[in-house]
């Protein structure tokens, strides 16, 4: 796509791996860099609520913050007849019974399924705040990341929430968190396309298998990013080859790449850097649907 | 007996390459694989598997398509955005993966078509390695509770280390600070935060610290590959003493972790079979 043109592309990308520190968020800011540079619309969602770091790299100007809370039951003492059926019905083991039903906030997934079947009316729900969506701009880039609070386990709701706060229309990437549980599901489950990020060791290799079981049957389109290519073996290209997965770049190794993502910089000057991200923006782009600029 | 937890907050940083040089260093421990999503420890120790275990997390909802009768009460009630229209476009189904378990779709169905069978989420394992007896998994792609596994994992540890006499259980931690994280690190005598000179490391270090202060566990900290930006490993090191952790040390860059990696050997290992070869080519001064 160029300036001036009346189409642009539309999808949500997600940037998932298995294993952490494999250059998730590395790509994903980089690409919606490149992306804007272009003059497409963007928005980068930070996914991993957990440990955000889009930001250190985007250095956004946060322009709305909102509290995301679960809700979460609240006995009314005076009501209650310690029947135990809300503690029972509990599946997480949230709500003990003993003169009265005592509620663990934390262990609670907010399923409301304390209050209907509490026979005596003594459960209301309130929200209990897990963490923040913050909402704003990079340049030209939209900008939405979810900040768990610490001591928090669970993240998914937060997940949701970031999702939630995205506005409608042009191209959308999402930054995964680590790993291949509920919070990686709550990222990639409804995106067009999903990019993992890979390196080629032992580790990366275990982990970018797991990765693609935990894809497959969500039946998302995917495809494999190898980085900090040349340092390990052939064994990531091999896999993909047997496994009919698409290679959608290999991003070199290169030292100067790591010292400017440890300042916290974008790495599009770097020309091995750039070439191979040219080369992922084409690739991903031609998987998605143009659509009408705004 | 002391239990001592790797994580990092960030991912990628370590963790499990320094627990597998600790495991080869301390000789003999009990070793307990905790990133359940990602475990790479087995790469390293190549553990023989001894007693394998399913891991039961809970249930799972699923609706008898012939029973169903569409009247969509479970998806006025479901939270989780896990009722979606079957494929006949008439009757609902559960999305294995959104469902959280809750049951209340099981309880407000009018025509009980909704059964809740038991979920496996995976396998756990004990093993033996040449460190020592190791307890590991593999949870399900996509699966939940892997906090609940990670609880179960070092349960199994820490009565290891009690038949067999071991004072030290080395976990390798999960990265992040959520449900895993907590599960791996509350009641632990030590946490060991393997975190690397970055920008993104300094950042969730400080969220990681705040974590181990809010358990009150202490906490020391490690800073690899410290030569990348030596600047950040002095903003990293005063960081964690401000903030009530101790140094423990810092590892410099060096492709000898990935070549060690790539050859399924801990660190330890690989050094000292390469002081071992170069004696042999070189006499014993080496």
């Amino acid at each position: 796509m160029k300036y001036g043109s009346e189409t642009g592309p539309r999808g949500v990308l997600a940037i998932a791996s298995g294993k952490g520190g494999t250059g998730k968020t590395t790509v994903a800011v980089n690409l919606a860099a490149v992306l804007a540079e272009r003059g497409e619309a963007v928005q980068y969602l930070d996914c991993d609520v957990e440990e955000p770091n889009g930001h250190i790299f985007l250095k956004p100007a946060i322009e709305r913050v909102e509290e995301v809370g679960i809700p979460v039951p609240v006995i009314d003492k005076t009501k209650c007849t310690a029947c135990g059926q809300c503690a029972e019905a509990c599946e997480y083991n949230a709500i003990v019974v003993l003169k009265t039903a005592l509620v663990f906030p934390e262990l609670c997934h907010g399923c409301g399924g304390c209050r209907l079947v509490c026979p005596a009316g003594a459960i209301q729900e309130r929200p209990r705040t897990i963490g923040v969506v913050e909402t704003g701009h990079a340049g030209k880039i939209g900008f939405i990341q979810g900040r768990l609070n610490v001591g928090e386990p669970m993240s998914p709701p937060l997940i949701r929430a970031v999702k939630r706060a995205k506005a409608n229309g042009g191209v959308t990437i999402l930054d995964a968190p680590p790993g291949i549980s509920c919070p990686v599901v709550a990222t990639v489950c409804d995106a067009d396309y999903v990019a993992l990020v890979t390196e080629p060791t032992p580790f990366g290799l275990n982990d970018l298998r797991l990765a693609v079981e935990l894809i497959r049957p969500l039946k998302r389109r995917f495809g494999v990013v190898i980085n900090r290519a040349g340092i390990g073996n052939n064994a990531i290209r091999s896999f993909c080859r047997a496994e009919s997965i698409p290679v959608l770049a290999e991003i070199p190794d290169d030292r100067r790449a790591a010292e400017a993502y440890s300042r916290g910089e974008l790495m599009n000057a770097i020309p091995g850097f750039r070439n191979a991200l040219d080369q992922l923006e084409a690739r991903i782009m031609s998987e998605f649907p143009e659509e009408a600029r705004a | 007996m002391k239990e001592v937890v790797v994580i990092s907050g960030k991912g990628g940083t370590g963790k499990t390459s320094v627990t597998a040089a600790f495991a080869a260093l301390a000789g003999k421990s009990v070793l307990a694989d905790c990133d359940v999503d990602a475990a790479d420890l087995h790469l390293l120790l190549q553990p023989r598997v001894r007693r394998r275990e399913e891991f039961r997390s809970g249930h799972e909802a699923v609706i008898r398509q012939a029973d169903c009768t569409a009247c969509g009460v479970c998806l006025e009630h479901c939270r989780f955005e896990a009722i979606r229209p079957a494929e006949n476009g008439i009757t609902f189904r559960v999305e294995a993966v959104a469902c959280e378990g809750c049951g209340v779709c099981v309880r407000v169905c009018p025509v009980q078509a909704i059964d809740f069978p038991e979920r496996v989420g995976g396998e756990w394992y004990v093993s033996d390695t040449r460190c020592g007896p190791m307890v590991h998994a593999r949870l399900t792609p996509g699966g939940e509770n892997s906090g609940k596994l990670v609880a179960r994992i070092r349960e199994e540890a820490r009565g290891l280390a009690h038949t067999r006499s071991l004072n030290l259980v080395l976990v390798d931690g999960p990265p992040g600070i959520g449900c895993p994280v907590i599960a791996s690190v509350t009641g632990a005598s030590l946490v060991l935060i393997v975190t690397e000179s970055t920008l993104s490391g300094l950042h969730d270090l400080g969220r990681v610290l705040d974590l181990t202060r809010h358990f009150k566990i202490p906490a020391m900290v490690c800073v690899n590959k410290w030569d990348i930006n030596p600047s950040i490993t002095g903003d990293i090191e005063r960081q964690a003493v401000h903030r009530g952790a101790r140094i423990a040390g810092r590892i410099r860059y060096d492709r000898a972790v990935t070549t060690a990696q790539l050859e399924g050997k801990t660190l330890w290992n690989w050094a000292l079979r390469e002081r071992n070869l170069m004696c042999a080519r070189y006499g014993p001064r080496f």
